[in-house]
């Protein structure tokens, strides 16, 4: 049995870094075939003029420009794996280094609006699903059909527009106080900044597990088992904790693992919007100033942070519920 | 008094939405010339009577390049929609009928696909067209087909297990006829339904890319541009640039949510009772 087990998580991993592999290759297939030409980008068309062919040439020689995508993929690969993820164009600093910074930055505005979401999501769903059609049920329902009709971004601007700009409660944008050393800047600075992006964050990572909640909820609410809760005399209380929230919790919990990617989708916005120097933030930026090395490294890292939130999904999923034990057995 | 069901709400909803719709498209196709109009008599007024939405600093007027740019947004959102959509059934129907290995293919492709968070792929195909108009156009149809196509590849499979088909096969009839009869009345709703669920996440899609910088040419009366433009003008007080078109995009995508689920309620055969 444990054995079994073993085997079916390694397929998933395994299953992981195929995926992994397959998203680099695509990417850099995209990357390799766009008619922007990194030289022109990134040189500048006056001095690339300016320049003489043998200099031009020796310039696309020295960046290997003049060589063909396969090559190129296997350079770039064969340096990743031993951990050189390139040079910024744009910072003319490793990419490595800039990603990790970034993401640093990223980890705790995703990571607190991956919680807030999902806890405060869950709680709705639970609320809504509890009565169909009821006063809650409505109430919910209606916010997420207005968040997933609303862009993030727009939110974004609402809330910087009401509670910075208006109220002047919190910063308007950044992840630091402008002209402080960095030394200087307090964990309450950080917070004050990061309280904005990652409301924005939250609130449109809501609707998804509210209404997926609420959903499984409902059909708790409607089975036999609950019938016959009731008919034994079980308080409405004890039938939401005892049958409700024992069979939903990991499905929900489940959906938030593979929910990751939406949350970075919704933060490259939220970033862009309140200048947050994120990983998303960065991901425009490169692709904005062409810097081919940083958006390659930036999706892949993503990718992989990604498949990651899916396959704890899976496993989690295939380990704990038995109906998917024995689905396993059979495949 | 008009004592009207559930279903016949519904309906006229969705009808009204559609009128709405229509009216916003075909209005913002005629004023698209007034949307580029500049007038530094005007610039930065708030809301008036004259000028509902205000004007911007180039004295255009708000309202008119809202309307414009929500024609812009409908109009590419039907287009790349119905990309997607066809996309979707090709893809839905191969992994259903060609076997174990395009099946395997389709669902590896759209994993990998889901790897990578949507706006990061659009970034990303937006760079490989070069930028511009095109590279939204084949970056939102190129992603949105998943859903659809795994929704239309279970319905197939599900299909093909009923019994009337495989009496209509015993009876002899050939692949073509039960496709036509007998499949494609039950694939229609749901294909249309999920065309029209579409459009919501088209549009929303393409006005984050050209807020981003990656879409529509900053030129365009784009509703994506307007609200970037709008951002550098939120700490000097023109709140308006920024809220009402906003509102209006809100506006225009839940009318297709509720247009999406009348046309469910109306075509599918399973919920025809309610």
């Amino acid at each position: 049995m444990a054995a079994e087990r073993g085997i079916w998580i390694g397929k998933q991993l395994f299953r992981m870094m195929v995926l992994l592999g397959a998203v680099t290759v695509a990417v850099f297939a995209l990357l390799s075939v766009s008619p922007i030409d990194p030289l022109t980008a990134n040189v500048g068309q006056t001095a690339l003029g300016s320049m003489s062919p043998e200099q031009v040439e020796k310039l696309r020689e020295y960046w290997g420009t003049d060589q063909p995508a396969l090559s190129r993929f296997l350079a770039w690969a064969g340096d990743f794996i031993r951990g050189d993820m390139g040079t910024s164009l744009l910072y003319r600093r490793p990419v490595k280094e800039i990603i990790w910074e970034r993401f640093l930055n990223s980890v705790w505005l995703m990571g607190s609006a991956w919680v807030l979401s999902g806890v405060i999501g869950f709680g709705l769903g639970i609320l809504a699903g509890r009565k169909q059609g009821g006063v809650a049920d409505r109430l919910v329902t209606g916010y997420c059909m207005l968040i997933a009709s609303t862009p993030a971004f727009w939110i974004a601007m609402i809330l910087l527009l009401i509670f910075a700009v208006h109220l002047q409660w919190l910063p308007i944008g950044l992840a630091v106080p402008i002209g402080v050393a960095a030394e200087q800047v307090t964990a309450a600075d950080r917070i004050s900044h990061m309280v904005l992006p990652a409301a924005a964050l939250s609130l449109t990572g809501i609707s998804n597990i509210a209404m997926h909640t609420r959903q499984k909820m409902a059909e708790v609410m409607e089975s036999d088992y609950v019938l016959f809760a009731r008919a034994r005399g079980e308080t409405e209380r004890s039938i939401i904790w005892r049958h409700g929230i024992r069979n939903v919790a990991l499905p929900a919990l489940t959906l938030q693992f593979a929910s990751i990617s939406e949350i970075f989708g919704g933060s490259v916005l939220v970033e862009q919007v309140f200048s947050y120097p994120g990983l998303g933030q960065t991901a425009v930026t490169a692709g904005l100033g062409s810097d081919v090395p940083l958006l390659m490294g930036v999706t892949v890292i993503t990718a992989a942070i990604v498949f990651g939130g899916n396959a704890v999904a899976n496993i989690l999923y295939g380990l704990v519920d038995p109906r998917m034990k024995n689905r396993r057995k059979k495949s | 008094m008009i004592h009207r069901n559930r279903r016949e709400m519904m309906v006229l909803l969705a009808a009204v939405s559609l009128i709405l719709l229509a009216a916003v498209t075909i209005a913002g196709a005629n004023v698209y010339g007034d949307a580029m109009v500049t007038d530094f008599s005007r610039k930065n007024l708030p809301p008036c009577l004259e000028y509902p939405f205000g004007t911007d600093f180039m004295g255009r007027d708000m309202f008119v390049r809202t309307i414009a740019g929500l024609s812009v947004s409908i109009r590419l959102g039907l287009v790349t929609a119905a990309f997607s959509a066809v996309i979707a059934f090709f893809m839905g129907m191969a992994a259903a009928v060609l076997g174990k290995t395009a099946d395997g293919l389709v669902s590896g492709l759209i994993d990998l696909m889901m790897g990578i968070p949507h706006i990061l792929l659009l970034i990303l195909i937006s760079f490989a067209c070069g930028k511009g108009f095109w590279g939204v156009v084949i970056g939102i149809s190129m992603t949105h087909w998943t859903s659809l196509a795994r929704l239309i590849r279970g319905e197939v499979l599900q299909l093909r297990e009923s019994n009337y088909m495989k009496i209509a096969a015993r009876l002899g009839h050939g692949k073509l006829r039960t496709a036509m009869v007998h499949m494609t009345p039950h694939l229609l709703p749901q294909f249309i339904t999920g065309l029209v669920l579409l459009f919501p996440h088209a549009i929303l899609h393409e006005a984050s890319i050209t807020f981003l910088g990656f879409g529509l040419s900053p030129e365009e009366p784009a509703i994506g541009v307007i609200l970037s433009e709008s951002m550098k003008y939120l700490v000097t007080g023109e709140w308006w640039l920024a809220v009402f078109p906003g509102v209006l995009l809100v506006g225009v995508v839940l009318l297709f949510h509720i247009l999406g689920q009348g046309v469910l309620l109306i075509l599918d055969p399973e919920r025809a009772h309610e």
